[in-house]
């Protein structure tokens, strides 16, 4: 993840309590969606960024898994990101996504 | 009457120490992990010049195989390269060494310095090169001792050049205090005022043109060339024109970030159609900064590391011909302020809106063209197969819109996409790739039209949220020219014929 | 309980997938409140 988002979501998380932010990503792939998830759980995987080795444990959902769609408007979801779901390979985020929740997010 | 892509240029530049030392992506990290595996790993992932110039992407960019033959090639294609010629029909793939030196032959104000070794082993390989001119090979100043390389490097703040890991020159600051004339800023300018003018001189050989016929310039690569009192005050265009011996030109800058080259076609394709002038020139040179950009991820999964060469292209738009593809100005597409960035609502505007003024539907667009990222380099760094996303948006929303089934999407991207070819270096690989392509396809006839689509992140400058992006289509000539040749002859022979018969008629009389 | 609904919302999109300010009109609809939007850029 970008260093100057890094930056940010620290700073959200330490201002808001990281129990009240979520993250939502609009990653084009698995494994990217992975990385960023990754990023705000349990810290940069790549040891770059100010996140690097801070646990936030966010709660972090992809734009198009179903626990969002079950929450959003139908009709503005269909607008701005319907057409990407014949793109993604929604199956393969989730996994990710799923994943990244299970082991590390705290909230 | 509409203008032709007259003639198409492109090149690549085998670059691996300046990846090391301009990429962002490493310039980074000696900041955050200076001590980290990862830049203890890169140097011996590096390739060879010999692996760059047989890499079968890299041969698809220079016009060595065809889009269609690397698609038969398997992936990963880093390991099925075959040996190849460092020369194609659009262009080549320059050695470092030929680099520095033209980057040397480009720099008017003694900024470069090469040590004398290495400076006569570089003059030496480019005696063979059909385009160093003796013009060209004139400006090549005589090479200096190590040690004043070594002082400038550590005493001057100048930038190094290294070869293999050693040092064999450096690009000097041009002023003392102003950031935006260091050495970093006069390297990255350098490298890309070269690799333009290298494109264009394979143009103008492409083309077979008269570079005093050339009328205009237009420069759409990335850099911002000025000074602290005018940051990106530019003309790149006009200080490579003139090492390319472009005399009859005027010139400038156009900056879009990725969408650039898609905008200047534009531009240029509409200069060409008004009158103002007869033939201008867009050219764009390589981003050292995006040099080795996902190597991190190469290098983690034991990759070498792909993104090593700088990239380059030049294109001819002149006055119709009859024969060579038009550019169709009137049907342009281009994202709006208010058009929003949903993807959808992205290629509404760049593709469906123009073809709705066409009368046209998707499917009718032989070959969409958009952002020909090589899926070799992308995938593994985790930002997948960008033009394959690209076919897949475009035929959802054939989709949506009823031009087809859905259970065709996976067909319509085999027939209207193909493989992305061009190297990482953002404006490169936005729409541009296919036009060498695109047009022999249109003369040779398999195609009738393909559509250009160029995508720019406006949001990266902070300056707004904006998305950024634009279309062009070019279509089969209709046979037509602007010269009139072939119509006047027509009418004059009418005319001929008219009056012998009315000459025989009041003989008959 | 809602995931949404009266949070905070940092939104990180994608060039390639989709961007910030799309997520930003999705989660608005469902009480979210975004706090950040960015949208990075792999290529």
């Amino acid at each position: 993840m970008d260093l100057e988002n890094q930056k940010r979501v620290k700073e959200l998380a330490e201002a808001h309590g990281a129990e009240n932010v979520v993250v939502v990503l609009g990653a084009a792939e698995g494994e990217a969606s992975g990385i960023a998830a990754e990023t705000v759980t349990a810290g940069d995987p790549t040891f770059a960024g100010p996140l690097t080795g801070v646990s936030l444990g966010l709660k972090v959902y992809h734009i198009c898994e179903d626990e969002i769609k079950a929450e959003v408007d139908a009709d503005i979801y269909d607008e701005q990101v319907g057409m990407m779901e014949m793109v993604l390979n929604l199956d393969e985020i989730a996994t990710e996504m799923k994943s990244m929740r299970d082991q590390y997010t705290k909230y | 009457m509409n203008s032709v892509i007259k003639s198409v240029a492109y090149t690549l530049t085998h670059a691996p120490d300046l990846v090391i030392q301009a990429g962002t992506t490493q310039s980074t990290e000696r900041i955050v992990n200076p001590d980290g595996e990862y830049l203890k790993a890169l140097p011996g992932a590096l390739r060879s010049f010999e692996d760059a110039v047989n890499y079968p992407p890299n041969q698809a960019y220079i016009g060595g195989m065809t889009p269609q033959q690397l698609a038969e090639i398997p992936m990963p294609w880093y390991e099925n390269g075959a040996e190849s010629d460092r020369f194609g029909k659009f262009g080549e793939i320059m050695p470092q060494e030929e680099l520095y030196l033209l980057m040397q032959i480009c720099d008017c104000f003694d900024l470069v310095l090469l040590e004398a070794e290495y400076s006569e082993k570089a003059a030496k390989l480019t005696e063979s090169h059909p385009l160093f001119s003796a013009e060209i090979a004139a400006r090549i100043k005589p090479g200096v001792e190590l040690e004043v390389i070594k002082n400038e490097v550590e005493s001057n703040g100048a930038e190094g050049l290294y070869h293999g890991g050693k040092l064999v020159g450096c690009v000097k600051k041009a002023h003392s205090i102003d950031v935006n004339l260091n050495a970093h800023v006069i390297l990255e300018n350098l490298v890309s005022k070269a690799t333009s003018v290298i494109s264009m001189l394979h143009l103008v050989k492409n083309s077979g043109i008269d570079p005093a016929v050339v009328d205009c310039v237009i420069d759409c690569s990335e850099e911002a060339v000025g000074d602290m009192n005018q940051r990106g005050g530019g003309n790149l265009a006009k200080a490579s024109a003139e090492i390319a011996g472009l005399t009859g030109v005027t010139g400038y800058d156009l900056r879009a970030f990725c969408a650039a080259p898609v905008h200047a076609i534009i531009t240029a394709a509409a200069l060409v159609k008004s009158g103002t002038f007869k033939n201008v020139v867009v050219t764009g040179g390589g981003s050292t900064a995006k040099l080795g950009m996902n190597a991190k991820d190469h290098v983690k999964k034991g990759l070498p590391v792909l993104e090593d060469v700088l990239g380059g292209f030049a294109v001819l738009i002149s006055e119709n011909d009859g024969i060579n593809p038009e550019i169709l100005s009137e049907y342009v597409g281009w994202h709006t302020v208010g058009s929003g960035s949903s993807p959808q609502a992205v290629i509404t505007a760049l593709v469906t809106d123009p073809l709705d003024k066409m009368g046209l539907k998707i499917t009718d667009i032989d070959k969409f063209s958009p952002e020909m990222h090589n899926p070799d380099v992308t995938k593994p760094a985790g930002a997948g197969d960008v033009p394959e996303s690209n076919f897949k948006m475009i035929g959802a929303l054939a989709v949506k819109r009823g031009e087809m089934e859905r259970a065709q999407l996976p067909e319509f991207v085999k027939k209207h996409g193909m493989v992305g070819f061009a190297p990482t270096q953002g404006h490169i690989p936005s729409g541009i790739p296919y036009l060498g392509f695109g047009r022999e396809d249109m003369l040779s006839g398999s195609i009738t039209r393909a559509m250009f689509v160029g995508k720019g992140s406006l949001f990266l400058g902070r300056m707004t949220n904006l998305f950024d992006g634009a279309s062009f289509v070019v279509e089969k000539n209709s046979g037509v020219g602007d010269t009139g040749s072939i119509s006047e002859e027509q009418v004059r022979s009418l005319i001929a014929e008219t009056l012998r018969d009315f000459a025989k008629s009041l003989g008959g009389e | 309980m809602a995931i949404l609904a009266n949070k905070k919302v940092i939104a990180i999109g994608d060039r390639d997938g989709v961007p910030g300010p799309a997520i930003e009109e999705v989660v608005k609809t469902a009480g979210g409140e975004v706090v950040f939007s960015s949208t990075e850029c792999f290529v």
